[in-house]
Order: C-alpha cells, then sequence, then structure tokens
C-alpha cells in the first residue's frame, strides 16, 4: 500500500511539473492528448471494464459532444455556452444510446453500439447542412478561464492536467460507491443481482450516464485542443482504438486505462512519424494483446510483481529468524 | 415511371449482393455466436484479388468467372486460416474473439491500401453480360440481372445444403445448441472452420461480382460490414431465410434512402434496424437473442 501512496505521489509531482523538464511544444502536446484520451479511456472504461458491457461506439459519442460544441460556437454562442451544450448534448446522446443498446449484452451490445456508432458516423459524414461534411467544422480560439489564456501548449496541459485529476477522481469515487459495487456485481453475476432485488438495467443505464459524461468532458477537451472536429474522429478505427487503450491497460482497473492511453498515444505519435498510417500496427497489437496478455498491462505487471515479491520476501522472512539470536 | 424501375432493380441488386455477404456473417454468428467484425475485410479482399487477376497477372488475363472462383477459394483458406490459428486459441472468449477479428479486419485494411493503393479500381463488366435487355420501355442492364440470378442460385444450393444433407443437419444442431451437438457425437470445431470458411469464400464471391457495380477502393470493407451487420440484426442471426429476406430490405431503403434523403440515408438505413431491437430482439426470423 505504501508502495502505492508513493508512486502516486511521484506520478502527481512528475505530471505537474511536466512543461518544466519536457523541452519542446510537441511532446507537451502529446501530454496534453495522453491525459484527454485517458479521461475518453476512463469513460469507456466504466462500461468495458467494470460494466462488462464492451461498447464499439463510443467515438461516436465522443464526436457528438465535440460538433455541439463547435456548432454552438458556429452559431455566435460563448464558450460557456457551448461547453454546457457539448455536455448536456453528449450525455442525452449517451442516454438515448444506451435505451438501445441495453436491451443487449455481450455480443448484441458490441453489435448494437457499433452499429450506433456507424450511424453517427453516417450523420456527420452526410449530414451536410448540419456538420459540414467531410469538410468539418473548425474552431477559433479556446475559452480563457478566470481570465487565463488557455493558447500556449503548457497552459492547456495544465487545464487539462486538472479536469484529468478531477475525472480521476470522479471514477475512484465511483467505483468504491454502492453503485460502482454493484455494476461489478452486474456484470459478474447478472442474474443473481437481480434476484437479490437490485434493478439491473437501472445499474447499467446510470453507468452509461457516467460514462457519457465522462466521454463527454474528454470530447470538449478533444475539440479545443484540435480546434476542428470532422467525421473522421468518429469512425470506427476511432471507437477501436480508446478500446485498445481500455483492453492494454487492463480494463476493469482504475489506472490501468490512463496507461493503455499513454501507450496509444505515444506508439502512434512515435509510429506517424515513419509512416502515415498506424492500422496494421493497431490491429496487430489488438491481437497480440488479446491473445497473450488478455487481462491488460497493469494487471499483467502487478500479477508478475506479486509473483516476484512471493518469491523474495518468504525466503528473507526466514532467514531473519534463523539468523536471531537465541 | 423509368426512374423508380431502376431503383427498384438497383435495390435488388444491391439486396442480393447483400445477401451473399450476410448469409455467411448469419451462419458464422449463428453458430459461433461472434458477430465477424473481418467480414467487410473478406469482401474487400475478394474483391481487390478478382480486380487484380481481371487486370492481368503475370501478364495473364483471367476470365471474370474464372478470377472470381479463384478469389473465392483464396479468401476461403484465409478465413480457414483465420478460424483455425486465431480464433480457436480463443475457446468460449467471445468478446476476446471480436475483438480478434477487429484486429485482423484493420490489418487486412492497412495491407489493401499498402498493395493496391488508395485509387478506386473500377472492374469492367464481364464482356457476355454487357447488353440490355428491353421489356416494352423498360431497360433492364444484364449483368445486374444476372447478378440477382446468381443470388437466386445460391440461395437454392445453400438452402438444399443446409436442409437436404447431413452436413447442414449438422449445422443446424450447432446453431440449435452447441453443447449438445456436442455430446452426440458432431465434431462441432470441425464446422466452424467449414461455415467459416464457406462464409469467407461467399463474402469474396460478393466483393468480386459487385465490383463492377460497386468498383473496388480502399474502405468498402467498413461500408458494407455495417450493411451485413443491420441485415442479420434485422433478419435474425443464423437464419437463411432472415438474411434473404433482410437483405432485400436493406438493398430497397440503401438505393431509396440515397436517391430520396441523400443526407439522412445513412439514418434511415438503420431505423429498421432499431425498430426490430426494440419490437422483436432475436430477428424477423431469428431463433435466439445474441
Amino acid at each position: 500500500m505504501n508502495a502505492r501512496v508513493v508512486a502516486i505521489v511521484i506520478a502527481l509531482a512528475a505530471l505537474a511539473t511536466l512543461p518544466h523538464w519536457i523541452q519542446g511544444d510537441y511532446y507537451i502536446n502529446v501530454s496534453s492528448q495522453i491525459l484527454f484520451s485517458a479521461i475518453f479511456a476512463l469513460g469507456l472504461n466504466v462500461l468495458a471494464g467494470y460494466g462488462g458491457l464492451v461498447s464499439l461506439g463510443h467515438a461516436g459519442l465522443l464526436g457528438i459532444t465535440a460538433y455541439a460544441v463547435g456548432y454552438t460556437l458556429q452559431a455566435g454562442f460563448g464558450h460557456p455556452v457551448a461547453i454546457l451544450a457539448g455536455i448536456v448534448i453528449g450525455v442525452a446522446s449517451m442516454a438515448v444510446y444506451a435505451v438501445l443498446s441495453l436491451r443487449a449484452t455481450g455480443i448484441g451490445f458490441i453489435m448494437i453500439t457499433l452499429a450506433l456508432g456507424e450511424i453517427i458516423w453516417g450523420l456527420a459524414y452526410r449530414w451536410i447542412g448540419i456538420t459540414n461534411g467531410d469538410n468539418g467544422i473548425s474552431l477559433h480560439g479556446r475559452p480563457q478561464p478566470f481570465g487565463l489564456s488557455l493558447n500556449s501548449p503548457a497552459a492547456f496541459y495544465y487545464m487539462t492536467l486538472v479536469v484529468f485529476l478531477i475525472s480521476l477522481a470522479a471514477m475512484t469515487m465511483f467505483v468504491r460507491s454502492p453503485l460502482g459495487a454493484a455494476l461489478m456485481g452486474t456484470r459478474d453475476q447478472p442474474r443473481r443481482m437481480n434476484a437479490l432485488g437490485y434493478h439491473v438495467w437501472a445499474i447499467r443505464f446510470w453507468a452509461c450516464l457516467f460514462s457519457g459524461l465522462l466521454t463527454a468532458v474528454s470530447g470538449i477537451l478533444f475539440v479545443y485542443y484540435t480546434q476542428f472536429i470532422s467525421p473522421q474522429a468518429l469512425d470506427l478505427t476511432s471507437s477501436a482504438e480508446v478500446l485498445l487503450m481500455v483492453i492494454a491497460g487492463g480494463a476493469g482497473t482504475l489506472f490501468g486505462p490512463v496507461v493503455g492511453a499513454a501507450l496509444v498515444v505515444i506508439v502512434k505519435s512515435v509510429v506517424s512519424a515513419y509512416v502515415t498510417r498506424w492500422n496494421m500496427l493497431l490491429g496487430a497489437i489488438f491481437v497480440v494483446i488479446v491473445i497473450f496478455m488478455p487481462e491488460g498491462i497493469v494487471p499483467g505487471t502487478v500479477r508478475l510483481w506479486r509473483a516476484a515479491r512471493r518469491r523474495f520476501v518468504p525466503t528473507a522472512a526466514p532467514a531473519s529468524k534463523a539468523g536471531a539470536p537465541p | 415511371m423509368t426512374f423508380w424501375l431502376l431503383l427498384t432493380v438497383n435495390s435488388v441488386t444491391f439486396g442480393s449482393l447483400l445477401f451473399l455477404l450476410a448469409a455467411g456473417f448469419s451462419l458464422i454468428f449463428g453458430l459461433m455466436r461472434i458477430p465477424n467484425l473481418t467480414h467487410g475485410s473478406l469482401f474487400m479482399l475478394g474483391a481487390y484479388f478478382g480486380a487484380t487477376m481481371v487486370g492481368g497477372l503475370l501478364s495473364i488475363e483471367f476470365d471474370f468467372w474464372v478470377a472470381a472462383l479463384i478469389a473465392a477459394i483464396l479468401v476461403a483458406a484465409f478465413g480457414a486460416i483465420v478460424e483455425r490459428f486465431l480464433l480457436r486459441r480463443l475457446p468460449g472468449q467471445q468478446i476476446a474473439q471480436v475483438l480478434a477479428t477487429l484486429g485482423i479486419s484493420f490489418m487486412v485494411a492497412d495491407f489493401c491500401l499498402m498493395v493496391w493503393g488508395g485509387d478506386p479500381i473500377n472492374v469492367a463488366t464481364p464482356d457476355s453480360l454487357t447488353g440490355f435487355i428491353r421489356l416494352g420501355p423498360m431497360v433492364f442492364p444484364n449483368y445486374r440481372l444476372a447478378v440477382i440470378a446468381i443470388a437466386v442460385v445460391v440461395a437454392i444450393g445453400l438452402w438444399l445444403l443446409l436442409d437436404r444433407t447431413r452436413l447442414g443437419a449438422m449445422i443446424r444442431a450447432g446453431v440449435d445448441d452447441p453443447d449438445m451437438a456436442r455430446v452426440v457425437g458432431i465434431r462441432v470445431s470441425q464446422l466452424f472452420t467449414i461455415v467459416f470458411s464457406l462464409g469467407a469464400a461467399l463474402a469474396a464471391f460478393a466483393g468480386i461480382i459487385g465490383a463492377p457495380i460497386l468498383s473496388v477502393y480502399p474502405g468498402i470493407d467498413q461500408d458494407m460490414l455495417p450493411l451485413a451487420l443491420v441485415v442479420v440484426i434485422l433478419g435474425g442471426s443464423g437464419s437463411l431465410l432472415g438474411s434473404f429476406v433482410g437483405s432485400i430490405i436493406i438493398g430497397f431503403i440503401y438505393n431509396f434512402g440515397q436517391a430520396l434523403l441523400p443526407e439522412l440515408s445513412y439514418f434511415v438505413l438503420f431505423l429498421p434496424m432499431l425498430l426490430v431491437l426494440l419490437v422483436r430482439p432475436q430477428g424477423l426470423f431469428g431463433r435466439f437473442v445474441p
């Protein structure tokens, strides 16, 4: 437990001082990308990890929020209205998405969410009157909370970091709350939970809304970061990417999706310096992780760490006893 | 009048192509209980293989139908490899299997982009079918009629296979109750490979005979996969009749939607799926809820 606290403190210190020890705007921007992707992955992890509901349409939800922000700004409203619209429309879309997709679980849920994600993509692509089609919507400028400009990479990084830490705290509280425990119950034993008097559907629905809230928050950061939203951000590849973050890092763990997000964003940034597309690698990582490390990187490492400790600690304890004076 | 008639012919043709794609998808889903997310990629691979052979491979220009057959066999072999060496390693883990097929589909898409580039490839209509049939004031393109005829023949063939042969009886048993089928001595895992290859062959065949109509381009896999998904959700998984009816319905909605409501065509396409999910989650002719 102490090691965990130390690790968290070190990670926090490293994150808080990151713009000072990382050289170059490019790397600070990559860090911002990691953080808002991590919020997105946390949101998907609520369903895929803790709820056992693998959603393959989450990029569509992120896109709806991003389009809502872009459209509201384009219509001449200010940033507070745009952010509010992004969150309200994002969560409301999630509610519709949940009502439709929660008619099934398991494979059925995957299929329905995949189809819904494609519908949203198709709307973004074809409904040119609203979304400007393939050309997308451009934003102009970032909000200035309390008069602070977010235009520099470091300032935007700090904003993203604050939102990320709040999201992570909210996630921790959710997982430890009765609702979180009930959600894990519905994942492992839905029928037993039902027999115990829990309303399985309602628990899943509330989990979906929480997931939608995190997704919307990530979508707002995403659209302010890129200053642009186009259908490409909503396609199946994007949904698969965020799912890869969750699964690679470790579905159903608190920090797994964060590690997964860092891994995916870094690999993507590094690889895209050499090749223009990275779908081949994305697919290969997917297959390899699914086959060889289905539990993900964080639980996998924890398991290896525990195994190593078990090997060394018990041998150390008897040795000290034997060495003690009689 | 001609406009509506042409639209109808196009709808039935597209529905026929969809049926070839969705029949295998539905059988795989019915038997293995997973949506095979590589199905669009198999369609695309078949189309690219066929287009390459028709366009001339090693300075031999293959006949269209020979090319279609070879492409189907090659893709069937690829499907068998995916099933044997990948999905077989993840027995009983359906979600892991779905994710593995998703990973493969990304790899195939990138592979096709690397080999065949980003430009669409047009495949010429086979010479014997370039003409038209006139019926009074109406004109029907021969090739489209041929595609419809092929789909009908394949539908009858599949029905005979499933309904009249020993293999078909085993597949039906596997769809209805895989565990019980195993108990009575059916080697269900062998059926998995057979059905997966058959589905892959049908998808590839659809890809190449669809190529003169749709042409072949990067991203055709992601255009076709959701359609197959919708057909199966609509018609019911594991049901041949369901795939047939579903394909024709979606063929009509897709073509009429594109012609009448181009901006909302995608939305209109998925409406019947949503209705079916709300009213009859197992699909129109399905036997189980996925």
